[in-house]
């Protein structure tokens, strides 16, 4: 059973029941997902999932510990205010930790959607079916995911602030293969039925027919045009780097670089949760609100997030982005919108006299924090363009690329659009041209 | 747990399942981390719950709860049978497994010091003291260390009759110097880098890394990289540490041997594999020198990989991987062992918890020791570069091209340890790396590293992994590749 406003203030009273401590704070999730999962052509696993937790931040004489359970009856819950409690008492104090915050106010987000919790197992297996035949059309091979599961999430403490979010969600991912060659898309979303899975195979089906029998090219720097899920994961190897507390500590790679035009003159994004097109929910991991927060202008970093304990420290504004107490890393922006342009991939590539099209990166890693070089490799979907047209796919490829130095290379963009892509979260980004993209080697397919 | 199991057992397969499996496991965890002088984290985490996987109408599905009341836990597995009828639907042949004798069985790793029975207040003066250590040392401006503990009681029914007890209890610890200066970021870890060393053992672990003495050497270094030669870029001979070695070991011979993989099991998530069915018992993977094996059983030690049973009830086993340098094994479960000839599965199905199917992961794939002295290795290289614990690490879909950085480098020249080096990176292909293996170190160098992060499948899963290695030298490796010209 879902978790329910009422429910979470049922549980939050008998955690205060026996919670001895100066200061509690309960956070309740609960969550019922299910995914159908597909390869050669079959479905090959198929799996349901339900789970509820409730974890209890304690703080007692400047004290803090949290403890977490998935029982929750009354023995289960008496045992979890006495664990973390003992656990508070037998750490130093800490001289920075703040008081709880009292009773916010809060902007409503609707992101909860029943048809995509109801999404049953039957109408997975069936949409699967209609991918495979389209894949099978073209002999080709089809692997993926179909994910749906909907989650509430209750955050309560003993100062009075309290808040609850719910929400849906669906993701459909596919990867379409021939002998030699691969194609993928992906999407999530609230509302299952925007995913438009047959299209998104459609897409898959396209790229692996026309990359077929790829060429080997010589690594070096090239023009490239990043569809969004390419440019979604390198631009998640930044998110941590926008955190005051990564300045604060001189981890980020914006260290002594605030104020400064380290980015494009056309680069701008800021973080925004009621983004129509984002998700999650509108407060942080103490229920702080989250702010709208300018990150990025005209290529500048102009401001950061803050949890509340990162801005009393630094002396700045909490933005509502801070992780659940106690973590190491501050906080970050979670709901990046990043501006684009008016330009089509189609536009970039009639631009584009030698340059290559990527779809995905695979396997991105940082090399160097500060001059945030990134390394990885394209994936499911790599074309030579010559003369302002894709000729041909080629073989897979490994970049060692800065990505400062990409964001001052931006020559085109896309409109921004919700993306999905794998080593990153979702997050509002448009296709992207830039000059000089260092590929480094290459594979042998 | 045995009562949990059962109704969930008894309803599968009242309901119609031919075959079902039930595991039920109670996870406890603690986590404790210190920075720059602040005790940091301190957390604690509890979970119980029930995954019942079931074979119905010829396919697969699976459901989970955490809710164990018998209306629920009836519900679960009733859920588990209608998944795999929907499965069904798509299916273009029904699953059949290799067979599995009925085990009746307890185990428990071997764990000296518990370490839930460990005061926190004794573990954080400990780490609060290697951090003050680290920040003794000028130049360092971010000090970090941790603990993690975890204990996990797991019960496997089966519908073949088996019924297996396992309880293995992990310890994890270790710590990061930062020094920021200039335009350069500089980290030095130590065991090893993204938290240490983990092994399935208990705290004696912590006493065995003697992390208070080398937090000196460990602040300075990574106050000096700011300071030394960048690592060039040419083409030398190179000896990993090995630490460095376990994770190469990982990156391009575990994953690639993952049968599922190389059947297109992963394909849209993680991947294939360039190890395609006509390669077992034909491809020279390495030289001749190189022996690695797959080995689960508790003989082979402490690792991240240990179990006497995986989760599919299987035995844990030592499958041979590479013998004197020819591929001769995969990892396998018991849908996929038929696919390379085997009777039986290798035992490498593994769960992350009650809430996941398992999938065929790594368990302890170790190279085998060989003869050398690290200082005779050096003594016996006349230009190359010794690489010391991993900062990057990337690899292609195939696990063919891949790419490593480390925290340091040490330049060879003449035989003999010469200048530091910052930022080395190195990089090639699996098959041809491995092939210029030349000369590994001996039994008293070899060390069980332990991986608690490695990522597959969706939803995704977190494994431990357990990789054997000791200091070896590969020739004629294109170093410096990560910093473009």
């Amino acid at each position: 059973m879902m978790l329910t406003r009422q429910r979470a203030d049922e549980i939050f009273e008998k955690v205060l029941k026996y919670s001895t401590a100066d200061e509690t704070e309960v956070m309740i999730s609960s969550s019922a997902h299910a995914l159908t999962r597909f390869a050669n052509n079959t479905i090959h696993q198929n799996v349901a999932e339900e789970a509820e937790s409730l974890s209890v931040r304690l703080v007692s004489e400047g004290r803090m510990a949290r403890a977490s359970t998935n029982k929750f009856d009354e023995a289960s819950i008496r045992q979890l205010c006495e664990d973390a409690l003992a656990l508070a008492r037998l750490r130093p104090p800490d001289p920075d930790l703040l008081p709880m915050p009292g009773p916010q106010t809060y902007r409503a987000v609707n992101r909860f959607f029943n048809e995509t919790a109801q999404l049953t197992p039957q109408t997975r297996a069936e949409t699967v079916a209609q991918v495979v035949a389209r894949a099978e059309q073209d002999h080709l091979t089809a692997a993926g995911a179909f994910s749906s599961g909907s989650s509430a999430y209750a955050l309560l403490n003993s100062r009075g602030m309290q808040t609850f979010h719910e929400e849906t969600m669906a993701e459909f991912s596919v990867t379409v293969m021939s002998d030699t060659s691969s194609g993928w898309a992906k999407k999530t979303a609230p509302y299952w039925m925007e995913l438009e899975p047959l299209e998104l195979a459609e897409r898959a089906v396209r790229k692996a027919l026309a990359s077929r029998e790829p060429h080997e090219i010589t690594p070096g720097w090239y023009t490239v045009i990043l569809e969004p899920a390419a440019m979604l994961d390198l631009l998640g190897f930044m998110v941590l780097d926008f955190s005051g507390l990564a300045v604060h500590e001189q981890r980020s790679c914006f260290t002594g670089r605030l104020g400064q035009k380290v980015l494009g003159e056309n680069i701008n994004f800021r973080d925004d949760v009621f983004h129509p097109l984002q998700s999650g929910a509108p407060f942080d991991g103490e229920g702080i609100p989250r702010q709208r927060v300018p990150i990025v202008e005209k290529g500048e970093v102009k401001n950061l997030v803050y949890a509340r304990q990162t801005a009393h420290k630094v002396g700045a504004q909490p933005t509502g982005h801070g992780f659940p107490l106690p973590n190491e890393m501050g906080e970050a922006p979670i709901n990046i919108v990043m501006d684009g342009d008016r330009a089509t991939v189609e536009d970039m590539i009639r631009t584009t006299e030698r340059g290559l099209l990527v779809t995905r990166f695979w396997y991105i890693r940082e090399v160097d924090p500060y001059r945030k070089i990134l390394t990885g490799m394209t994936r499911d979907g790599t074309f030579w363009i010559e003369d302002g047209q894709v000729r041909h796919g080629v073989r897979n490829l490994r970049f060692n690329q800065s990505l400062v130095d990409m964001l001052g290379q931006v020559e085109m963009m896309s409109p921004p659009q919700r993306t999905a892509g794998e080593e990153s979260f979702e997050m509002v980004v448009p296709a992207v041209k830039v000059r000089e993209f260092n590929f480094a080697s290459a594979t042998r397919y | 747990m045995k009562e949990f199991a059962a109704w969930a057992l008894d309803t599968a397969l009242a309901r119609g399942a031919t075959y079902a499996e039930v595991r039920v496991l109670d996870t406890r965890q603690r986590y404790l981390s210190t920075k720059n002088g602040q005790c940091s984290q301190v957390r604690e985490s509890q979970s119980l719950g029930l995954g019942v996987r079931v074979i119905a109408g010829g396919a697969w599905g699976f459901a989970s709860t955490d809710n164990l009341t018998r209306a629920n836990i009836d519900r679960t597995a009733a859920l588990a049978v209608e998944i795999a009828r929907a499965s069904a639907l798509a299916k273009k042949h029904d699953v059949r497994l290799a067979p599995e004798e009925k085990i009746v069985d307890r185990w428990a790793a071997p764990c000296r010091i518990d370490p839930f029975s460990i005061p926190i207040s004794s573990c954080l003066e400990l780490m609060l003291k290697v951090d003050g250590e680290l920040r003794k040392v000028q130049g360092v401006t971010l000090a970090e260390t941790s603990m993690d503990f975890r204990r996990v009681e797991q019960l496997f029914l089966s519908s073949l009759g088996s019924e297996i007890y396992q309880l293995k209890t992990q310890t994890g610890a270790g710590y990061v110097a930062t020094s920021f200066a200039g335009n350069e970021i500089q980290r030095r870890s130590y065991p090893n880098s993204f938290g240490g060393q983990y092994q399935t053992k208990g705290y004696e672990l912590v006493g065995e890394l003697n992390l208070l003495e080398n937090a000196r050497r460990i602040a300075e270094e990574a106050v000096a990289l700011h300071k030394c030669d960048q690592c060039p870029a040419g083409v030398k001979d190179i000896i990993l540490d090995s630490s460095q070695l376990g994770l190469q070991i990982h990156e391009s011979i575990g994953h690639p041997i993952e049968l599922d993989r190389v059947l297109g099991s992963e394909a849209n998530f993680a991947g294939m594999s360039f190890l395609t069915l006509d390669k077992l018992g034909t491809l020279k993977y390495a030289s001749d020198i190189v022996n690695v094996v797959a080995d689960a059983t508790p003989a082979h030690g402490p690792g991240l990989g240990t179990f006497a049973y995986d989760d599919e009830g299987v035995p844990a086993q030592c499958t041979p991987i590479i013998k004197d340098g020819r591929f001769v094994g995969y990892l396998t479960s018991r849908e996929t062992a038929p696919a390379v000839g085997r009777k039986q599965s290798s035992g490498a199905m593994r769960a992350e918890s009650w809430n996941r199917i398992p999938l065929i992961r790594m368990t302890n794939v170790s190279m085998r020791p060989g003869t050398w002295k690290p200082e005779d290795l050096i003594a016996d290289t006349d230009d190359g570069i010794y690489l010391e614990t991993n900062r990057s690490w990337s690899i292609d879909d195939r696990r063919y091209n891949f790419q490593f950085g480390t925290e340091i480098g040490w330049e060879i020249r003449g035989g003999k340890k010469t200048r530091m080096l910052k930022n080395p990176s190195y990089g090639g292909i699996s098959t041809d790396f491995w092939n210029s293996c030349d000369a590994i170190c001996g039994p008293e160098y070899w060390t069980l590293w332990g991986t608690p992060n490695c990522g597959k499948g969706q939803p995704m899963q977190t494994m431990g992994t357990g990789h054997g290695a000791s200091p070896a030298r590969f020739r004629k490796v294109q170093v410096g590749v990560a910093y473009p010209g």
